[in-house]
């Protein structure tokens, strides 16, 4: 299935009830206050929050005014506009060797999406190892290796409770010396408000600075789109920790609609780089702007 | 947390022109309800809850007399407070026990709720109370959820029973034949974390109900979730008839208004809550508690009971008096960084003063590394230096940097510090102890 139909599925079972609103409101009516509260309703209830739902709105009121919109389609279409010149940003061409940390707080995800992720870099011949950095919870590094072992590549590891950045330390010498193209670090999740875990993350994350320099890094937080305003405080903490160059939202297979991103690029101009829509190995794909926003407002 | 500041500031702004009167207008309760309104949103409280929930609010507010003693901006939030505790259930409900053991608890929820970790947890609470639980692995979907059930199960001193990836409602009846014959008297069941909408696994989890027909089922819920946490709640509720609900992840820094949805749709009280890493971060829940959290008002209560627990009664009259007397010394301030250790960290008690919500909790002010220094720098000083600070002078302050391995600067910034909460509590005792707002 081909990323738009599958976006397309997943989004379309659980956004029947939005899409149903919209199309009410965007077929019918007048642009009167009774049009723009339901639209905010509709914005609000996707977890955009209320100060990127506001500023969303009141430059859709500015659009309508300059350009004379009289029709709920042509609003319909501004307002998609508006969503996705926010979310689209210009992302880095990818060279190798690559380093990438994968960060967030506990049970976004990130786990199972760096199973996607080095499936889909082994998928276009890419050389990969993954690194089992977190040392902390119970059997991660089992778990790791399961979907190393699903996705064919290379996993260094070391015991339970072993130092993580020294085990990021050996992945990296084994990547430079193999010679490897990809190299995927997994880490333990930690909420961004523990001092101590953070500046963790940040040796770990100077660590890969110095040993190897020579790589291209990105550091990607994984966000649950489930989570509400608060992934406004973990994107800020963590980007302040590590600078983070992307977000990968995971489980918008569900009933949530992970619009707290919107926010997030407006604020931390931080781009969303992937999207998780299930828990197969081939469930990870990478995010599209208008087509993101268009499975919001319109439901196709 | 930087987006958000709180809502007491926020109201004291609506109403600062204002001087008591005997009314609230129409106007400024408007103005009010639309603070409270983009609070609780921020705070993650579902629309259509919050839309009804205001409503409720408005209507309370506009008869209501002002008493002399507080401000406006107090007596709304005071009403605002009330119907919050009193929408979130009166008080914190325990677990139940059934009469004929082995009691049964379920739990349940989406993936990374935290529900194997807060598996652990009960069981540990369990056994402190003298009880004999025993976990059971039903998550045969997850790679290596077994194993971490098993380490978590052995850091809590519990058994754990597993068979592998056989059907889970099969396990799930063989474990609580092994805990009858085994004198286990709770059985604690680790089900798959899955979608709501994934109905296979659903029903998955309504024959293990009808099987085991559980004393307890328990949806395990992220308290950083969003405006979804409703629908979720009502199809775990509509399928599986919850009895109650345990918040995850509280020690973020989330304002956890989730927890205000569910409550208000499913009418199930939330249980627990889990608020930290350790086995035993595991907290009853108080409905006035969360009341003021979501709406960044600090959980004084809260605050003052962790004090309470890590400074003993006779270390807080001492305490007291010394700050009523203003004769609060170094070694006080050291007993002081030693509780607020004991507290669970200086992140952890800033997150529960009201007002401190606001401030980036990673501020390096706060650092827990500079507070050991600090604690070395005092550790260095004599008695005397320690009850007489002001003596400290720059001959004083080389030997002691010297000493605890510090530089002058961070002597210079201890002895600053102190000057400053001194200061502090002067200006506190002036004030009869009330905190501002």
């Amino acid at each position: 299935m081909g990323f738009f139909a599958k976006i397309k599925d997943a989004l379309k079972k659980t956004k029947d009830a939005i899409v149903y609103k919209l199309n009410k409101l965007f077929t019918g009516g007048v642009l009167n206050d009774d049009f723009y509260d339901e639209l905010e309703m509709i914005l609000l209830s996707a977890d955009i929050g209320s100060e990127t739902t506001d500023n969303i709105l009141s430059e859709l009121k500015k659009a309508v005014d300059k350009k004379h919109i009289t029709s709920t389609e042509q609003v319909r279409t501004e307002l998609k506009r508006i969503m996705c010149e926010t979310l689209d940003f210009e992302l880095p061409e990818e060279t190798y060797p690559l380093v990438i940390l994968v960060a967030g707080v506990n049970g976004v995800g990130k786990t199972t999406s760096i199973g996607k992720l080095a499936y889909n870099y082994k998928k276009s011949g890419k050389s990969v190892t993954i690194v089992a950095a977190d040392t902390f919870r119970a059997a991660a590094a089992d778990q790791l290796t399961i979907w190393a072992d699903r996705a064919g590549v290379r996993i260094v590891k070391q015991a339970e409770g072993a130092d993580a950045a020294s085990v990021v330390y050996d992945a990296l010498q084994s990547a430079k010396s193999k010679g490897t193209q990809v190299t995927i670090i997994d880490t333990a999740g930690r909420l961004h408000n523990k001092v101590n875990l953070m500046e963790e993350l940040k040796k770990i994350d100077r660590i890969i600075t110095r040993e190897f320099p020579e790589a291209m890094r990105l550091n990607y937080i994984v966000l649950d789109a489930t989570t509400g305003q608060n992934a406004l405080s973990q994107v800020d903490l963590f980007n302040e920790a590590i600078d983070i160059d992307g977000i990968i939202l995971t489980k918008l297979d569900g009933t949530a609609k992970g619009g707290v991103v919107l926010g997030i690029a407006g604020e931390e101009e931080v781009p969303v780089v992937y999207i998780g829509l299930g828990e197969g190995i081939d469930d990870l794909e990478k995010f599209n702007a208008s087509d993101f926003v268009s499975a919001i407002v319109d439901g196709e | 947390m930087g987006v958000f500041s709180g809502l007491g500031e926020k109201l004291k702004h609506v109403f600062d022109k204002l001087a008591n009167r005997g009314k609230l207008d129409e106007y400024e309760i408007k103005q009010a309800m639309r603070e409270i309104r983009i609070a609780l949103l921020e705070a993650d409280v579902n629309y259509n809850v919050v839309k009804d929930f205001i409503a409720k609010i408005s209507e309370r507010a506009k008869g209501e007399e002002i008493t002399k003693s507080v401000t406006p901006g107090q007596q709304v939030i005071k009403i605002v407070n009330d119907e919050l505790t009193d929408l979130m259930g009166a008080k914190n409900s325990k677990l139940e026990v059934s009469s004929k053991p082995p009691t049964i608890i379920m739990m349940c929820g989406l993936q990374g709720a935290g529900k194997t970790t807060m598996c652990g947890k009960l069981a540990a609470l369990l056994k402190k109370q003298g009880k004999k639980p025993l976990l059971v692995a039903c998550d045969i979907y997850r790679p290596a959820a077994i194993n971490q059930l098993q380490v978590v199960g052995k850091n809590a001193g519990a058994e754990v029973f597993e068979r592998g990836t056989q059907k889970p409602v099969k396990t799930a009846e063989q474990a609580v034949k092994h805990a009858l014959s085994n004198g286990f008297d709770t059985v604690i069941i680790d089900t798959a974390g899955r979608l709501h909408i994934n109905d296979d696994l659903m029903r998955e989890l309504e024959d293990i109900k009808k099987a085991l027909k559980p004393t307890e089922i328990l949806l395990t819920v992220d308290a950083m979730t969003g405006q979804d946490a409703v629908t979720v709640a009502t199809v775990f509720n509509e399928r599986l008839d919850i009895t109650g609900v345990i918040l995850t992840k509280l020690d973020g820094d989330t304002r956890g208004g989730a927890a205000l949805s569910i409550r208000a749709v499913t009418g199930k009280p939330i249980k627990f809550c889990g608020t930290g890493e350790k086995i035993t971060d595991l907290e009853p829940f108080y409905p006035d508690r969360m009341a003021g959290r979501i709406l960044g008002m600090g959980d004084v209560v809260s605050l003052v009971e962790k004090a309470q627990e890590a400074m003993d009664d006779e270390m807080m009259r001492k305490m007291e008096k010394r700050v009523r007397d203003a004769t609060f010394t170094l070694d006080d301030f050291l007993i002081q960084f030693e509780s607020l250790k004991k507290m669970g960290g200086i992140g952890e008690v800033m997150q529960m003063l009201p007002g401190m919500s606001k401030y980036n909790i990673n501020d390096k002010a706060i650092d827990e590394k500079r507070i050991e220094r600090f604690k070395a720098i005092i550790n260095s000083m004599t008695p005397k230096e320690r009850e007489h600070p002001e003596i400290v002078k720059s001959s004083r302050r080389r030997r002691i940097s010297l000493g605890s391995g510090t530089s002058i600067q961070e002597v210079n910034q201890l002895l600053k510090q102190f000057e400053q909460t001194r200061d502090l509590m002067k200006k506190m005792k002036n004030n009869k102890g009330k905190l501002p707002f």
